[in-house]
């Protein structure tokens, strides 16, 4: 069955992927930093305090959650992840997306090659009934349609 | 470009490329951030900048990238801005030979470069390293109604809140944009309903709190909305003295790490509730009641971290932020007294306290009878950031206390109340 939900696109753009599914939080630090660090060519979450997505591959996956929370370096974490070409390919929030969040897709959007698709006020519901491994299509208008 | 932000045509020429290719991304940069929170317009920013972003970490290449391009581009910062304090410092910090290597050579192996970008760019001095940058010493004091482009979130929620700056909580880099612009878009705490409290913060304890458990239970309840704290007064008085100052420098620090607070009002003590009163408070604020039983709850659910949870303590980081010169001669007399008590002369276990590189010059200039006791007790002063210290594979091993909830929050470091930190310094381990 699927299922449709409307948003705001911050970064406008169309896309399909899998989800991987956060309910609280994303710290981005605590979740990139140790792949970064370590030059992998992939994202696996490395924050232990958020069980949902712990050890889970993030790159290219479309990663849904409330907000990102944790050091205002988070933004420029997120730049850097889409620069190296390992960044989730989309970001969609249930609430309005923070400041951090905004600024790391921005910058991603104006200063790499590459973009990080994102959508925010999807409300409480989108993020209750998707789950990780559902098939989302993203379009550009902010229509997210999960399945 | 489609964008909502009105713009003056002077902006929507630099839009257009009338400044050069990086300057028009990084307008580009400021109106796409602004259309995503509502702003209107751009408002000036009217005082010096502060960074976040003050290692050479070798993961941000990217980021150093965007930096090569604005000085390319002939941009520099229209104020002088401060930065963050440096992840380094051998002399005061020790580290093995592999810890060095690991950070001369991976970690911050463009430490060097990158501070001759920050310099192109508009560092204040090469003193300029703190996250205290509001500390008279260092010379980055906003004025109450200054429009400000920081994004270090305890100097954000300190200049907001005691100082009564304006000032988003913004990410790094977007701080830099601001200040090359000259410019920031107006919205949330830039604005008077933005800076309206969403919670009462009602403080019912005995005695007064731990400033740093007291900021956490805050934070960790109202995560970024707006507190209005009442009661507090009772304990700290209506003056912001240099002490007072201290407090809600560490107090504020809490919140904004264990939650995302920008600013708190404090009832009869910061500038706009001293001006506004309950006049900032919004008609639906929800309540929340702190007493000493709620301060025990929130430090009691702590967790301890360290992979041996039974292991003694190697060290000890005090100035998370950064400690100010009243606190560095309360520190000298504490640990002063704390040596009496136990019959020692020096402390037990390597302490290590952070400062501003101006504020220490301070220290021992106009104090030289407590720098000097306190070297003599054994202390490190430095002015590193423990943070970026201890945020790697190797030292976030190491089992570390700390009474700083920043510290706790972001490492593996273990939390105690500055009583009972002093104690197990003194003592060298539990």
């Amino acid at each position: 069955m699927q299922k449709e939900f409307k948003g705001r696109p911050v970064i406008a753009g169309d896309i399909k992927g899998e989800a991987v599914v956060s309910r609280q939080g994303v710290n981005t630090l605590a979740t990139f930093q140790k792949s970064a660090l370590k030059k992998k060519k992939e994202v696996i979450c490395s924050d232990q305090n958020n069980s949902d997505i712990y050890n889970k591959l993030l790159t290219g996956k479309i990663l849904c959650l409330p907000k990102t929370i944790g050091s205002t370096t988070g933004g420029m974490v997120l730049h850097t992840v889409s620069a190296l070409g390992i960044a989730p390919a989309a970001m969609l929030f249930s609430e309005s997306i923070d400041s951090l969040a905004a600024a790391g897709v921005i910058l991603a959007d104006v200063w790499t090659d590459s973009t990080i698709v994102a959508v925010d006020r999807l409300g409480d519901e989108f993020l209750n009934y998707v789950q990780d491994g559902m098939q989302i299509t993203v379009a550009a208008d902010g229509t997210v349609t999960v399945e | 470009m489609n964008y909502k932000m009105k713009l003056t045509p002077e902006e929507e020429a630099i839009l257009n490329g009338s400044q050069g290719p990086a300057m028009a991304k990084v307008i580009k940069t400021l109106v796409l951030y602004g259309d995503a929170f509502g702003a209107e317009r751009f408002v000036p920013v009217t005082a010096k900048g502060h960074l976040v972003t003050s290692f050479g970490i070798s993961i941000l290449k990217p980021v150093f990238s965007i930096m090569d391009e604005l000085i390319d581009g002939g941009l520099k910062a229209q104020q002088p801005f401060t930065v963050d304090p440096r992840p380094i410092d051998y002399d005061n910090v020790k580290c093995n030979p592999l810890e060095k290597l690991i950070f001369n050579k991976i970690l911050y192996g463009m430490q060097a470069p990158y501070e001759v970008q920050l310099k192109k760019l508009g560092l204040k001095s090469s003193k300029s390293f703190t996250c205290t940058c509001y500390m008279d010493e260092v010379g980055n004091v906003p004025e109450k109604g200054d429009v400000l482009s920081w994004a270090e979130s305890s100097a954000v929620v300190y200049a907001n809140s005691v100082l009564g700056a304006r000032c988003n909580r913004n990410s790094g880099i977007i701080e830099l944009f601001g200040g090359i612009l000259g410019k920031v878009p107006e919205f949330d705490l830039l604005t008077d309903e933005g800076r309206k409290a969403k919670w009462i913060i009602e403080v019912k304890t005995s005695k007064r709190p731990e400033a740093q458990v007291l900021g956490s239970a805050i934070g960790l309840k109202v995560m970024e909305d707006v507190p209005y704290i009442k009661g507090l007064d009772n304990f700290l008085g209506t003056e912001l003295t240099d002490s007072v100052k201290s407090y809600l420098k560490d107090m504020g620090a809490a919140t904004a790490s264990n939650g995302a607070v920008g600013l708190y009002h404090v009832e009869n003590l910061t500038p706009e509730a001293v001006e506004s009163g309950a006049a900032l408070i919004n008609d639906d604020a929800k309540v929340y009641v702190i007493d000493d039983a709620e301060l025990d709850r929130v430090k009691n659910n702590y967790p301890i971290i360290w992979k041996d949870k039974n292991a003694q303590p190697e060290r000890c980081f005090i100035g998370c932020p950064h400690l100010s010169y009243s606190q560095l001669c309360e520190w000298t007399e504490r640990f002063e007294t704390e040596l009496k008590k136990q019959s020692k002369t020096k402390v037990g276990l390597r302490t290590i306290m952070t400062s501003a590189p101006e504020v220490i010059e301070h220290f021992k200039k106009d104090n030289k009878e407590a720098y000097d006791k306190l070297m003599g007790f054994g202390v490190k002063l430095t002015s590193i950031c423990p943070l970026m210290y201890m945020n790697n594979p190797l030292c976030g091993k190491k089992p570390v206390i700390t009474n700083s909830n920043k510290l706790r929050t972001y490492t593996t470091s273990r939390y105690f109340t500055d009583d009972e930190i002093t104690e197990i310094a003194v003592k060298g381990g539990f």
